[in-house]
């Protein structure tokens, strides 16, 4: 009886503990952000004095930061971190997978440094965008996919957008071969698919198909699939499971997203909380540098937003350079 | 050697005492670290997943019910239905396949062949208990999801390759258990129904296994509960589409393979990131279910 009794005092008094951390830590979470508003603007109001900050990040190469964010872009931001430290032996730079979404959140509320997505931040629901400052690091093209025995290589966008709505479900409609057309899909939230979406299919739905997320999966399914479609990263097409499509007789090609005649392309983001500064500053610079532009985004697939012709505001407007 | 025998007696009794309350600090200090994980886990997601009803004014009971589910939509709808039913479907046509082929391992090694049965079965249970649940996911998109597509219409993403993947991934749930029930049943009861004449078929079918039977279904019941929960292996052969599957064969979503898809690319505090918590909540809750339904079989247990 007696054990019972102090037993169930202990749990209830764990539950009132617990209670109190989840709206403790609520509260801590408001403190935090007010606190981050107020770093915000002593750091845009040390931004005018340029010339200090130039003398500061020659010694900065130091210290530690951590990104987060879009899984996409871990494998590069991970190679330039490990170029980066490899000659600033001092500074340690962890980079985290975890998705464009938790990258977003967790460089808003001030737990990472920098937070990558492949989406801009206005996209996202609770994000406060004007908060964070947007580096654009990389482009990255992408273009509908196919198994190679479907026998097409370019399509229209008329077409394009019939076949993923669900207009058109067999290849031999475009003259390709006789086969059932199969959808592959990227979850709702992924950004790739927002990016498909808006700039392949003028933002038509597309209709149900499979959906996988992981980039690798997809086009296993496209290369093992009859008469599957699908879409992908141009870093994808390295071998011939896949066929990758023109649009509208334009070669998804780099030089032809460079130059905004292939128009399914995205941004891959570095967003900090504020001005970036100190070592999170440095490393960005440095990712914008030549030496990884022309260098290292090439070797991994990316597209060098230096040389980019043309650019696009969140809103999916484009526009000469 | 100035010490009596009496006052060594204290001693030892001193120190035995102290050890005795270090070691009853260290489990009680156990004990209460896992409570606390347990009700802390769910009070946290219970918090987070009624923020999307609280907070965001999603309709429970459109979210029970409706099969729309467009979070991202001009005209948003939040119904999760068809992974709640896709997630119970996969658990109990898993559990159908799993259900007689582990019971009747089971039966096997205890009944059947006791000494050479267990030696082989013993550790082919262990090994399928090591591999990890991407392996399965990984075997089943390049072996199984191929097979069916050759031999039916579909894609070969279905209901169907879920389902076989998960059986074979609670089997060893089913068989572990169901074996430790049927060797906890006492040797009189065999004895007995031999001694009155039964072969040892009508043995095991008669008296074994309706006596084993709460321990049985609490076995089933746990590979239910571990079926469900399954994310990842399901995740790469079920094809994750949101409508309503009509048959084996169809494409389908469950609870755990939206909540991993969508989770990296959807910002904290967002209405389909509420949304998502709010499927957890639904998992932990039928989990708990899950749950009573075994203690319930415990308690009726009879031997």
């Amino acid at each position: 009886m007696k054990k019972t009794k102090l037993l169930s005092i202990a749990a209830l008094l764990i539950l009132v503990i617990g209670l109190l951390a989840a709206c403790g830590s609520g509260n801590g979470e408001d403190e935090e952000t007010g606190g981050n508003d107020q770093s915000d603007s002593g750091a845009s109001a040390s931004d005018d004095t340029s010339s200090e900050d130039e003398g500061a990040s020659e010694e900065s190469a130091s210290g530690s930061i951590t990104i987060s964010g879009s899984s996409a872009m871990q494998p590069l931001v991970a190679a330039a971190a490990e170029q980066f430290m490899s000659e600033n032996p001092e500074a340690d730079i962890q980079v985290n997978a975890g998705g464009s979404g938790t990258g977003l959140s967790e460089v808003s509320e001030g737990t990472v440094d920098i937070g990558n997505s492949d989406v801009f931040a206005e996209e996202k629901d609770g994000i406060p965008a004007d908060e964070l400052v947007d580096h654009k690091v990389a482009v990255v093209g992408m273009t509908a996919a196919v198994h190679p025995e479907v026998g097409i290589e370019d399509i229209s966008k008329e077409d394009l957008k019939k076949v993923f709505t669900g207009e058109i479900t067999n290849w031999s409609e475009l003259g390709g071969a006789d086969v059932d057309i199969t959808l592959v899909n990227r979850p709702d939230s992924s950004g790739t698919r927002a990016t498909f979406v808006n700039f392949g299919l003028d933002g038509e739905t597309p209709a149900e198909g499979v959906t996988e997320d992981s980039s690798n999966t997809v086009k296993q399914i496209i290369g093992e699939t009859e008469g599957a479609i699908g879409y992908l990263a141009f870093s994808y097409f390295t071998d011939d499971s896949v066929t990758p499509l023109s649009i509208d007789g334009v070669e998804a090609s780099d030089e032809n997203v460079q130059s905004g005649e292939f128009p399914i392309w995205a941004y891959q983001h570095s967003y900090t909380n504020g001005e970036a500064e100190g070592l999170a500053k440095t490393f960005l610079d440095y990712m914008m540098s030549d030496e990884i532009q022309t260098g290292l985004l090439p070797e991994q697939g990316y597209i060098a937003a230096t040389k980019m012709e043309v650019e696009r505001d969140a809103e999916g407007n484009q526009t000469d350079k | 050697m100035a010490l009596s025998a009496r006052d060594r007696l204290i001693k030892s009794k001193k120190n035995n005492s102290y050890g005795e309350l270090r070691g009853k600090i260290l489990v009680t200090l156990c004990a209460l670290i896992m409570i606390t994980a347990t009700i802390s886990v769910t009070v946290f997601l219970t918090t987070k997943g009624l923020q999307s009803f609280l907070v965001n004014s999603v309709s429970p009971i459109e979210f029970l019910t409706s099969t729309n589910w467009n979070p991202l939509g001009d005209n948003p709808g939040y119904g999760a239905f068809p992974f709640i039913f896709g997630s119970l479907a996969v658990t109990f046509l898993s559990a159908l396949i799993a259900a007689p082929i582990g019971i009747g391992g089971a039966i096997f090694m205890s009944e059947i062949a006791p000494s050479w049965g267990k030696k082989v079965l013993q550790p082919v249970i262990e090994l399928l208990v090591g591999i990890p649940s991407v392996v399965y996911g990984f075997i089943g998109l390049t072996v199984l999801v191929p097979f069916i597509r050759e031999y039916s219409s579909g894609t070969g993403f279905s209901i169907l390759a879920g389902t076989i993947v998960l059986s074979i991934m609670i089997l060893p749930t089913i068989t572990t258990i169901a074996t430790d029930a049927m060797g906890s049943l006492p040797n009189s009861l065999r004895e007995g129904s031999l001694a009155l004449g039964a072969t040892r078929w009508q043995t095991i079918k008669k008296v074994l296994i309706p006596a084993a039977l709460p321990s049985l279904l609490t076995a089933v019941v746990l590979g239910m509960a571990r079926a469900f929960g399954e994310a990842l292996a399901v995740q790469m052969v079920i094809g994750n589409v949101r409508a309503l599957p009509s048959s084996l064969l169809d494409p389908s979503a469950t609870l755990t393979t939206i909540i991993t898809l969508n989770m990296g690319h959807t910002t904290y505090g967002s209405i389909e990131n509420n949304t998502l918590w709010s499927m957890g909540l639904i998992l932990l809750i039928i989990s708990f279910v899950f749950i009573l339904i075994v203690r319930y079989l415990s308690s009726r247990r009879k031997i």
